[in-house]
């Protein structure tokens, strides 16, 4: 069983050691990964799917369970360690939902696939706004809709135990709701974000800066309190958002 | 003693993506790598290698099936980078145009390329391409979703069970280092002559081959095949 993921320091891109040497995420963990716009945000999560061992520009290294992550994937014959789901990430098979996550179930030897898709159907439309059915199209799905699939299928299908979730702010699904289901199933989840809900949502926090990991910072009980406050605000606008749709003066 | 890395797959699937990235790689560790591009008509891959700032060459098969006219080529390829440039390793995308063909050469590093967008069923029908390689390749996997990368990479492991599997974005190259490191690791080799396909090339010597355009049993001769529709499926 994954217990945790370690991310050894290396070099930021000056070439100076990064202040943060040794980082863990437990598995039910999530941490958010914050910084502006080339801080190295996409070079942390590319030296995790990478598996780095000192050899990446950074000069990190990856364990999992504290031994090399290519070790530990390899001794158990784990074939993707690390699954991800962006926005840029679409569905482009041309299949109904059934037929692919049945497909896709049988692949990953699970027992009684038939019970499995349709929880991962239920998932889905926990996640999404517009609801979803069997038989649609996989290519026909809306962007909201395709992301929670997305996000069902690395929770129940999908074997890889770390799971980078890469800017889905504008995703159009619960992304408190995402969060949950994916810790809940025993991940490691590393969520890349500009959006301040998500920040707050995460046990804990790395900020970049330059190339490296300046700073770890778990969530405060005051950030708590913060984050109660925002998602209220989301709520509202979301009303607002359906009154104003639905043709009502406010 | 030259390193041959045989670089096939279907049309862009990310074949100089991908090399692009490696070779940097290797020059990175000051290895001598040259590289030559087979196509049939027309190629731009040579100016994007040549930017690397590496020796390379290009052959244009114009009439000739690129994937005979590769074989027939390689010895004078080997006296090219080997001889002439005093390369370490030479890197040779071939054309991957008709999928019957499958360019791998014993003693030689043979890498299939091929895409997560081609859809499900692509690395069937690439066929021996794919199921000779050492090594396949799986791009494009920042544009689709995690379930359709982990079906199609067991696609592949079905048809390919030897070969090592990378994925690599060709676009930043992430995990091409994975790709270098095989490359280095692979021996190089006296010389490729004598050496031996690992799938035999099809036969391909009917009229049309020689040139002839006009359609009809008239002007067919030699090896022709004909549609058997009575088959069934
Ligand atoms: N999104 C994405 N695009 C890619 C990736 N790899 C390659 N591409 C794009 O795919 C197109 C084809 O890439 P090439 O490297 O030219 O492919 P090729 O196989 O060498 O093509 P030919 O030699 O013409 O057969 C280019 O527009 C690349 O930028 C990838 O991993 N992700
Ligand atoms: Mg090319």
């Amino acid at each position: 069983m994954l217990e945790k993921i370690s991310i050894l320091g290396g070099n930021d891109k000056a070439g100076a050691a990064e202040p943060i040497k040794w980082l863990d995420v437990r598995t039910g963990e999530v941490l958010a990964v914050v910084g502006p716009t080339g801080s190295g945000k996409t070079q942390l999560i590319s030296d995790i799917e990478q598996y780095a061992s000192g050899d990446t520009p950074t000069g990190r290294s990856i364990l999992v369970n504290e031994q090399p992550a290519d070790k530990y994937a390899e001794s158990r014959k784990i074939k993707h360690l690390v699954a991800e789901v962006s926005q840029n990430m679409n569905f482009v098979i041309d299949m109904s939902i059934e037929e692919f996550l049945l497909m896709h179930a049988r692949i990953r030897s699970i027992d009684n696939p038939g019970k499995l898709v349709e929880e991962v159907l239920e998932v889905s439309n926990k996640l999404a706004g517009e609801p979803l059915s069997n038989t649609d199209n996989l290519t026909a799905l809306s962007g909201g809709q395709s992301r929670a699939l997305m996000v069902a299928d690395v929770a129940l299908i999908s074997n890889a135990p770390i799971v980078l979730i890469d800017e889905i702010e504008n995703a159009g699904i619960d992304r408190l709701k995402a969060l949950e289901f994916l810790t809940g199933n025993g991940k490691v989840v590393l969520v890349v974000t500009h959006d301040p809900t998500l920040m707050l949502l995460a046990s804990n926090r790395v900020v970049m800066k330059n190339g490296g990991m300046n700073k770890y910072l778990p969530t405060s009980g005051s950030e708590r309190e913060i984050l109660v406050q925002l998602t209220n605000i989301e709520k509202e606008v979301s009303l607002l958002r359906n009154r104003l749709r639905d043709g009502e003066t406010i | 003693m030259l390193r041959f890395v045989i670089v096939t797959g279907t049309p862009s699937s990310g074949k100089t993506s991908v090399m692009l990235h490696t070779i940097r790689q290797l020059l990175r560790k000051n290895v001598v790598v040259a590289a030559c591009k087979i196509d049939c008509l027309e190629t731009s891959d040579d100016e994007r290698y040549r930017r690397l700032g590496i020796p390379v060459a290009v052959g244009l098969s114009d009439y000739i099936c690129p994937d005979h006219f590769y074989v027939a080529n390689l010895e004078e390829i080997e006296h090219w980078a080997r001889d002439e440039e005093k390369a370490e390793i030479v890197v040779i995308e071939t054309a991957g145009l008709c999928h019957r063909c499958a360019p791998a050469v014993n003693g030689c590093l043979s890498v299939c390329v091929v895409d997560n967008l081609s859809g499900i069923d692509t690395p069937k029908k690439v066929g021996p391409m794919l199921s000779t390689a050492d090594i396949v390749v799986i791009t494009k996997g920042d544009i689709v979703s995690q379930a359709e990368r982990e079906v199609f990479r067991h696609k592949v492991e079905t048809l390919n069970p030897r070969a090592r599997l990378i994925p690599i974005n060709g676009l930043t190259g992430q995990g091409s280092l994975r790709l270098y490191q095989e490359i280095i690791r692979y021996p190089a080799m006296e010389t490729i002559s004598e050496k031996e396909l690992r799938y035999p090339m099809p036969a391909a010597i009917c009229s049309y081959c020689a040139g002839e355009t006009i359609i009809g049993k008239n002007y067919q001769m030699g090896n022709v095949k004909k549609v058997d529709f009575g088959r069934k499926y």
